[in-house]
């Protein structure tokens, strides 16, 4: 073995590794090995050419989490200084750990183990994953099987792993970590001789228990056998014993598998096919009843569901729906489905019918008011919207509210049917705004800063008995150029007939580059 | 007209069971609402707005300047019935040409307000009806150009059942024709226009002023009058004091602020 530290590689140019100017493509020493020698099996250390570390900051110090098997075969290895690895090796590829995303991993795993492989399984620690085997590995042809079938499996996602079987969780995690071989099987009753071996460190044990055990010269799992349990507590605390038990089977150690979520979820497989709405709608009610109940027991509400029906030819029919609120209440939901029944083709006739549960939320029982709910209250509007937006489509059911802008048509936006808005600054605004607005045709005004006298829009002539204004809008010069000196003088004039008009002319009448001085009509005060 | 004699004790206290009776009655059937308009108040059958009925509104003329005035009454009225917090107001309509802004200077805040969009008349009709038999909003307005009797009557009866007041604004189909000449079975059909307001004391312009004409209604007589608009909780007034316009011609110039 090469010696740490006295380790000498000589550095490459720094130019040499540049791309040339010819367009040539860098020499990378990731695939240069494998390429030319396609003969050769991929392997981790062929792969990764370049030797790589995960690093993990506490503190002030940059720690190794975990190596490739190169930077191992190089010496490097978790628990290390970052800086210390760098001086080892020159070429060392360093990246940032990401524990978040191991964990991820990891809960993905165990809930695949749930659905294929046992029931009982659980993620063990930040590095591996527990399957209770009891009554499940003879559907795998085995033990030694099972083991080879997952850890191809494994391979196939890219992972490396080390399985061990035992008869109790402690010795099964205490030889998939120590026991140095892919495969460890432990014959019932034997775990205690299957372990003797492995370092103290294999039995979990904490830091300051791992300190006393090194204190007093216990490097073995089987050192600790001989010694009486009272001195032995004494020592290296409780747990320690209580680890040691529980790896030998004298203690229990139950695994807590891990539960995936499933939908609510309710189906009808039907006698005769029916075509009928009112049968259809029969069938609707009992899957709403089915799955409300389920709702209740889980204490979730429904966001959105989806309904499902087997046509007898061979087709889908699915209709959707959503709600405003988390709801559980069955006959808001039988009627929501019962305004959809008409999108329902059902062809020759529907054999099955399902409805899943999409979307849920939490929902609690709500606690019921001091006043047991004969005083007023405030009216519930969800179930309304959510009837609403069946006869219409989602977006035509709105609010509107403010938008932190001072030109008035983008002042506004539409908003959730249930938001809260708030409400505008306290100027004159009018009832009713044109789409776009309309231009005046002779205007008489005074410049710069008087309503105008007498105009004509759309035809007809008004006599502006009297005005109030200006109210000067600048334009929005972060949205465009053209906005940049572009100024609105609003008026609010009242004609002859009573009629009260929100008029601007583009422009304050002094500047030329604020405006054209020409008249717009904006909208119509009552 | 000579002031009627002070009635005696006994048949004052028998009108006050009666008050309270009815009063009693009108709570069962919905809200009810006055316009606080004395002049007003007296002249309608039922002393103000049924809160579980069908009334129309239309504007005086095809004008622009009218539609907007009638529909701030439509939304004043909406205001007054939603005037409790946590109360919401649906408007439901087809062309979506509200200024909201505009709206929550009469009482009616966006946070009080849902808007319906629909692609017809016949959408907004059935988003309006089932609205009503909800009966969880404290009033409907809805935006049509034509509705028949049948439509009306559907209308009436789910407002009635749902108790919720709707306002039915029609809106112009031609220039000259009124869309309050067709049928309906509305308790009460108002047409609402702008007129020339009275000059303020300082210069600008005035507090807005509308003819309020109540062409037809259930038990009782039509009837028109002038008054000042909505204030912004939504209220109508008598108008301050009965200046004849002509009387100041010149003020034209000096009144433009």
């Amino acid at each position: 073995m090469r010696e740490m530290g006295r380790r000498s590689e000589h550095a490459d140019h720094p130019f040499r590794t540049l791309p040339g100017d010819d367009g040539a493509r860098a020499p990378s020493a990731m695939t240069m090995s494998t390429s030319s020698r396609p003969d050769q099996r991929l392997t981790w250390a062929n792969l990764w050419g370049n030797p790589m570390v995960l690093i993990a900051r506490t503190g002030q110090k940059e720690v190794i989490t975990s190596a490739c098997p190169v930077a191992i075969s190089l010496g490097l290895h978790p628990g290390m200084a970052a800086a210390h690895a760098r001086a080892l090796v020159a070429d060392l590829d360093v990246r940032d750990a990401q524990p978040e995303a191991d964990q991820a991993w990891l809960d993905r795993l165990a809930l695949h183990a749930v659905g294929r492989w046992t029931p009982g399984a659980a993620v063990a620690g930040s590095d591996g994953l527990w399957l209770d085997l009891t009554g499940s590995s003879h559907l795998f042809g085995g033990e030694e099987r099972f083991c080879r079938r997952l850890l191809r499996f494994l391979e196939r996602l890219g992972f490396s792993a080390r399985i061990a079987i035992a008869g109790t969780p402690g010795a099964a995690h205490a030889l998939a970590r120590y026991g140095g071989e892919a495969i460890t099987l432990v014959e019932p009753g034997r775990e205690a001789q299957a372990i003797a071996g492995l370092p103290v460190a294999a039995l979990r044990l904490a830091p300051s228990a791992l300190e006393a055990a090194a204190r007093f010269g216990l490097e073995r799992v089987g050192d600790l056998y001989g010694i009486a349990r009272g001195p032995l507590a004494r020592r290296l605390g409780l747990a320690t014993v209580q680890r040691l038990d529980q790896a030998r089977g004298i203690v229990a150690e139950p695994i807590i598998p891990v539960v995936p979520f499933e939908q609510p979820h309710a189906e009808r497989r039907l006698l005769e096919p029916i075509g009928t709405a009112e049968a259809i709608n029969q069938v609707i009610g009992d899957l709403v009843d089915d799955l409300v109940a389920q709702l209740q027991e889980r204490r979730l509400g429904l966001r959105s569901a989806l309904l499902t029906c087997l046509v007898v030819d061979g087709g889908e029919q699915r209709v959707g729906i959503g709600t405003a609120r988390a709801s559980r209440d069955a006959k808001h939901l039988k009627r929501m489905l019962a305004m959809r029944v008409d999108r329902i083709d059902p062809g020759l006739g529907i054999e099955a019918m399902t409805l899943s549960a999409q979307r849920v939320e939490d929902l609690q029982p709500d606690a019921m008011r001091a006043d047991l709910g004969t005083g007023d209250s405030t009216p519930d509007l969800a179930p309304l919207v959510d009837q609403l937006t069946g006869r219409i489509d989602s977006q035509g059911l709105f609010r509107v509210g403010l938008k932190e802008s001072d030109v008035p048509e983008r002042a506004t936006r539409r908003l959730e049917p249930l938001a809260t808005p708030t409400g505008w600054p306290g100027w004159k605004r009018p009832a009713r705004l044109l789409a776009r607005p309309e231009p005046l045709d002779r205007v008489v005004a005074l410049l710069p800063d008087r309503p105008p006298r007498r105009f004509v829009w759309r035809g007809t002539a008004y006599r502006v008995i009297s005005g109030e204004g200006p109210e000067r809008i600048h334009g929005e010069w972060w949205r465009s150029a053209r906005e940049m000196w572009a100024v609105r003088d609003y008026f609010m004039v009242e004609a002859h007939t009573g009629e009260r008009f929100w008029l601007f002319r583009r422009g304050d009448g002094v500047q030329a580059d604020t405006g054209d001085l020409s008249w717009y009509l904006h909208g119509l005060f009552g | 007209m000579p002031q009627p004699a002070a009635l005696p004790a006994v048949s004052r206290k028998k009108l006050a069971t009666l008050r309270a009776e009815l009063a009693g009655v009108r709570s069962l059937r919905g809200p009810f609402l006055s316009f606080d308009v004395p002049m007003l108040d007296d002249r309608m059958a039922a002393g103000g707005i049924d809160g579980a009925g069908l009334h129309e509104i239309a504007a005086a003329s095809s004008r622009l300047g009218d539609d907007a005035a009638a529909s701030l009454f439509a939304a004043g009225i909406a205001a007054r019935f939603a005037s409790k917090p946590g109360f919401t107001v649906l408007w439901a309509l087809s062309r979506f040409d509200l200024y909201a802004p505009g709206l929550e200077q009469v009482g009616l805040g966006p946070s009080q307000l849902l808007y319906a969009q629909g692609k017809n008349d016949q959408e907004v009709l059935a988003v309006t009806e089932d609205a009503l038999r909800d009966g969880s909003l404290a009033c409907v307005i809805a935006e049509v150009k034509a509705a028949d009797m049948t439509a009306t009557r559907r209308l009436q009866l789910a407002a009635s059942d749902g108790k919720t007041p709707l306002l039915l604004y029609r809106r112009h189909r031609s220039r000259d024709q009124c869309p309050l000449t067709t049928n309906s079975s509305a308790m009460t059909r108002w047409r609402i226009g702008c007129v020339p307001s009275l000059p303020p004391p300082h210069p600008g312009v005035g507090r807005p002023r509308w003819s309020v004409e109540l062409v037809r209604q259930r038990g009782g007589n039509p009837f028109s009058l002038d008054l000042d608009a909505c204030d912004d909780k939504g209220s109508l007034s008598n108008p301050s004091l009965s200046v004849d316009r002509t009387a100041a011609p010149a003020g034209a110039a000096s009144r433009a602020a």
